[in-house]
């Protein structure tokens, strides 16, 4: 009955899409880190990706809606312990991300290059050509860069490694 | 003031809030457009360290004050914040200067916070700074290499924002007494631990920019005893003008 109630709360969550990457979920994105009935309340662990990222509310007004579609008694929870990393995103949802036009964090490497003053090695998600550049460390999102392409010139942007 | 417990995580979240502030007056001035995004990019990285940590502070403070009212309705005597970060943004060089002084030492506090295991909740908090810090102190330095290695007068420019800034420097490590308290001494790292890497780090930066340190060691001080320029008061007018304005707005 509860391992049951769980699983149809999660289903619908699989549904709950990030406001600034609309084309990926928020289970995708690895920010719920667990759900559980505690007293006949639904707690639904949320990770934020940057402490500072505006999409939050709105992600937590999104899921506490949808959960309540299934559950009425639902609660919100901000786990900040362990920090939320860009490794918490599957290899599936990497390649989804390039799909739409985001080049997917490249693992812990690149950040690092960054960090070190090097020049990262990004893809253009467009053409797969390593002959990019770094325009601005900070994108349209605190979650982005921001590269352009110099093969086929598309201007992108980069999921960070954090 | 407030209770001793509570204070130390004032000193954290002023200084994230109010330099968030002074940064996204940058917003829509910046000299081109991906420096005005990562300015304000910046700003929202310390407003999101500001607002869980002064949650933080006002959960411990136990008064029922929740972020907002910590961040709206606090005057500017009860604001703890470096001097530094409350200047006015002055030129881009003068901006970059602070963000450079500031970023190189929040990095060490942060980084000291988050190892140590006293207090869960606050090195969760500066666990995810870190990560974001990172960002902004290798933007800031690789601002003032190429500031300071560039053109004559861009040369020239940093050079004097720097010795503008340096005297407000010297209040980054002043603990004021605060190590003396029982109660955070376990978790505060002793400032003046951080003197040393944090010159030797500026000092890298500042060498491959071809710039220099002023010698003076003479510091200005009182912003964490609520003791301000009057810029704070200004600035704070208007951050605070439509909450108190308003009490109960609602977006």
């Amino acid at each position: 009955m509860v391992k049951n109630l769980l699983e149809r709360i999660e289903s619908r969550l699989h549904r709950v899409m990030d406001p600034e990457l609309p084309f990926l979920t928020v289970m995708e994105l690895g920010m719920i880190r667990g759900i559980a009935l505690v007293n006949n309340t639904a707690v639904i662990q949320l990770t934020p990706t940057y402490t500072g990222c505006p999409a939050t509310d709105a992600i937590k007004e999104d899921l506490q809606n949808a959960a309540e579609e299934i559950h009425p008694n639902v609660q919100i929870e901000l786990v900040m312990t362990p920090a939320w990393t860009t490794d918490w995103i599957s290899d599936e949802t990497r390649s989804k991300m390039a799909q739409n036009g985001v080049a997917p964090p490249e693992g812990q490497s690149a950040d690092k290059a960054f960090l070190l003053g090097d020049e990262r090695i990004v893809p253009c998600p467009r053409c797969k050509t390593n002959k990019t550049k770094l325009v601005s460390p900070f994108g349209s999102t605190a979650c982005k860069a921001h590269f352009t392409c110099l093969e086929c010139l598309e201007p992108f942007d980069h999921f960070k490694c954090i | 003031m407030t209770s001793s417990k509570a204070s130390w995580l004032f000193w954290l979240a002023d200084d994230a809030l109010v330099l968030s502030q002074r940064l996204s007056e940058w917003c829509g001035h910046g000299p081109v457009l991906e420096e005005d995004i990562a300015l304000s990019n910046i700003a929202l990285d310390l407003i999101g360290q500001a607002r869980a940590l002064l949650s933080l502070a006002g959960e411990r403070e136990g008064k029922g004050r929740d972020e907002n009212q910590l961040a709206y309705f606090r005057t500017d005597r009860e604001y703890c914040n470096l001097l530094l970060l409350e200047l006015p943004n002055g030129d881009f060089g003068d901006t970059m200067a602070r963000q450079f002084f500031f970023d190189q030492f929040s990095l060490l506090r942060y980084e000291a916070l988050a190892a140590q295991t006293e207090d869960k909740e606050l090195a969760a908090i500066a666990a995810k700074a870190v990560k974001e810090v990172r960002y902004h102190s290798a933007h800031s330095s690789k601002w003032i290499v190429r500031l300071g290695d560039g053109t004559p007068e861009s040369k020239e420019r940093i050079q004097a924002s720097i010795n503008r800034l340096w005297d407000y420097t010297g209040e980054l490590f002043m603990d004021y007494g605060m190590n003396e308290s029982p109660e955070s001494e376990s978790v505060m790292p002793a400032l003046a631990s951080l003197v040393e890497p944090w010159n030797k780090a500026v000092g890298a930066i500042i060498a491959q920019a071809t710039l220099e340190l002023p010698k003076t060691s003479w510091a200005q001080n009182g912003g964490r005893i609520g003791k301000h320029t009057e810029h704070l008061s200004y600035m704070l007018a208007e951050m605070q003008v439509l909450p108190r304005t308003y009490p109960d707005a609602k977006w």
